[in-house]
């Protein structure tokens, strides 16, 4: 069991509340996953030649101003650091496959969580309610954002095996359910190059699509393939720049409902996580079917 | 008598507000408190989606909830009336033996799962596994109903007002469906059978109970062809 949360506002007036309206959805969906928890926030847009990385490091004190004088030096380029704890979104004119390498020759403690023009990432084990506390996710402002609690079937519980996960620029998915054929999926994405950084059945799932994508498939293209080459059982709910998909595999085994107003999209595996909102008992609620694919643009 | 001493001394009704009280309160006041007193109607306000509101009731109280409820309302229920004014989540009335349930709004998945007996009514969809290994309850649903519904059911009563998903009736027993609009697909060794004046009778009876306004003569029966009961050696056995 895990639990997933999403929720997309229609009025930029609610952007500022993004936040604060999603931390009842996670903590509610704590019970289905009290071990790990992630979210990913969908923020304005960097220019076109700027990117951010979401970073995690082992350690709460990690010293990420000694890691940008670092990175400023190297890079030759102004940056900027905005640190949260073993967390920090580092934004620079530099393009991510020159800091990857980098990064993993210099710095092999960082973990990169995130990466694009739109994306932070924050992700950690602990209960639920205390992921949210430590990273203020009631605080957070953005267009829209995808959450997971997680109760681990298929890997350890370490922050890197927590979702979201990502793949590319401005991609990420969380999941509840369990991927039968990961190990196929992962040596299918190898042979071509892509890297896999845990064990997760997950993490294929995500680079899959995100490699569709890629390959030029649409966001609905990328995931009516993956209804024939992901094996088991899911629920997907996806964020990319603009978008927020959620997908059911066709035995539709775990669980999603959505609540739809003029002020937003919200996504949860039970409606309890949904019950706060703000005029939900007027919302258009509907469970995804099988198969389908639903998906809401900014 | 002023109107405070009014709505205090119906010692007929109780109300739980779920906002404030818990799950486990109500639960407790309806399985120990309640049949020591004359409390006959009981009103449960902001359910929000709580797990196993009202589950495991035997007595003959009438439960209004007012909102969507959550995984197994009413489950195992005896001698209750429940009714919910939402939607509920998985497993509603899971195991009912005797009473009823009524959902007006829609029921997630494996509504009535493995009932034994008593009358469930979604007003709304049904969605997978509605009725999945059913025992003997009747379940009566005002619009549609999703995939390997009524599966292994092995007795009782499955009304269809609107259509059916994939695999409908999979290795069915002696549950009998009753279909009026369109079948998707069939499971393994489910068959369309001709309606006898039973079916039409029981249709009709069914409806009336559930309060829907369909001609029974719409209506088509599903029903076990009964070839899984026997081993059959001469089957091809490839796999």
């Amino acid at each position: 069991m895990c639990g997933i949360v999403g929720l997309l506002v229609k009025k930029p007036a609610l952007r500022a509340e993004l936040g604060r309206l999603m931390v009842p959805m996670m903590v509610e969906m704590a019970s289905r996953g009290p071990e790990s928890a992630g979210l990913a926030v969908f923020t304005g847009a960097l220019s076109d030649d700027h990117r951010k990385l979401s970073l995690y490091a082992p350690d709460w004190h990690y010293d990420w101003a000694a890691f940008e004088g670092a990175f400023i030096t190297h890079f030759g380029t102004d940056a900027s650091i905005r640190p949260k704890g073993n967390h920090a979104v580092l934004t620079s004119d530099v393009a991510v496959e020159r800091v990857k390498p980098w990064l993993r020759a210099q710095f092999p403690q960082l973990h990169v969580l995130a990466a694009g023009r739109t994306l932070d990432i924050y992700k950690d084990t602990g209960h639920p309610a205390r992921v949210a506390e430590r990273y203020d996710f009631g605080q957070l402002a953005g267009t829209h954002l995808v959450g997971h609690t997680r109760m681990a079937t298929e890997s350890a519980v370490t922050p890197d095996r927590a979702h979201p996960f990502t793949a590319g620029e401005d991609f990420c998915l969380v999941h509840n359910g369990t991927i039968s054929n990961p190990y196929m999926i992962r040596r299918k994405l190898e042979h071509r190059g892509i890297r896999f950084e845990t064990d997760n059945d997950t993490e294929a799932a995500c680079r899959y699509l995100e490699w569709r994508m890629r390959e030029g498939d649409d966001l609905e293209a990328a995931l009516a393939k993956g209804f024939e080459e992901l094996d088991g059982f899911y629920t997907f709910l996806i964020g990319t720049e603009n978008k927020m998909a959620l997908v059911r595999d066709a035995f539709a085994c775990k669980p999603a409902i959505v609540a739809e107003t003029d002020d937003y999209v919200a996504v949860a595996s039970e409606f309890r996580a949904l019950a706060h909102l703000p005029g939900v008992n007027e919302a258009r609620l509907f469970e995804p079917m099988p198969e389908e694919i639903y998906s809401w643009t900014v | 008598m002023d109107r405070l001493t009014a709505a205090t001394v119906d010692a007929t009704a109780r109300t739980f507000d779920l906002a404030h009280a818990t799950v486990r309160e109500l639960n407790q006041f309806l399985h120990r408190e309640l049949p020591s007193t004359a409390v006959r109607r009981v009103t449960v306000e902001n359910p929000g989606g709580r797990h196993a509101i009202a589950a495991g009731l035997d007595a003959p109280v009438e439960v209004d909830v007012r909102g969507h409820g959550g995984y197994y309302l009413a489950g195992m229920n005896q001698h209750a009336h429940v009714t919910v004014h939402g939607n509920v989540g998985w497993g509603v009335a899971e195991n009912m033996m005797s009473g009823s349930v009524r959902v007006k709004g829609f029921a997630s998945e494996a509504a009535g799962a493995s009932g034994h007996g008593g009358t469930l009514v979604i007003e709304g969809d049904a969605s997978l596994r509605c009725g999945i290994s059913m025992k003997g309850i009747d379940i009566v649903v005002g619009g549609s109903i999703g995939n390997y519904s009524a599966f292994m059911a092995q007795a009782g009563r499955l009304v269809v007002c609107g259509d059916a998903g994939d695999a409908l009736g999979d290795s069915l027993y002696e549950a009998v469906i009753y279909v009026r609009g369109r079948v998707k697909s069939l499971g393994a060794d489910a068959r369309e059978e001709p309606m006898t004046d039973a079916d039409f009778a029981a249709v009709a009876e069914l409806l009336g109970r559930a309060g829907f306004d369909h001609a029974p003569s719409e209506f088509r029966r599903i029903a076990s062809a009964r070839g899984l009961y026997h081993w059959n050696a001469e089957a091809d056995q490839e796999y």
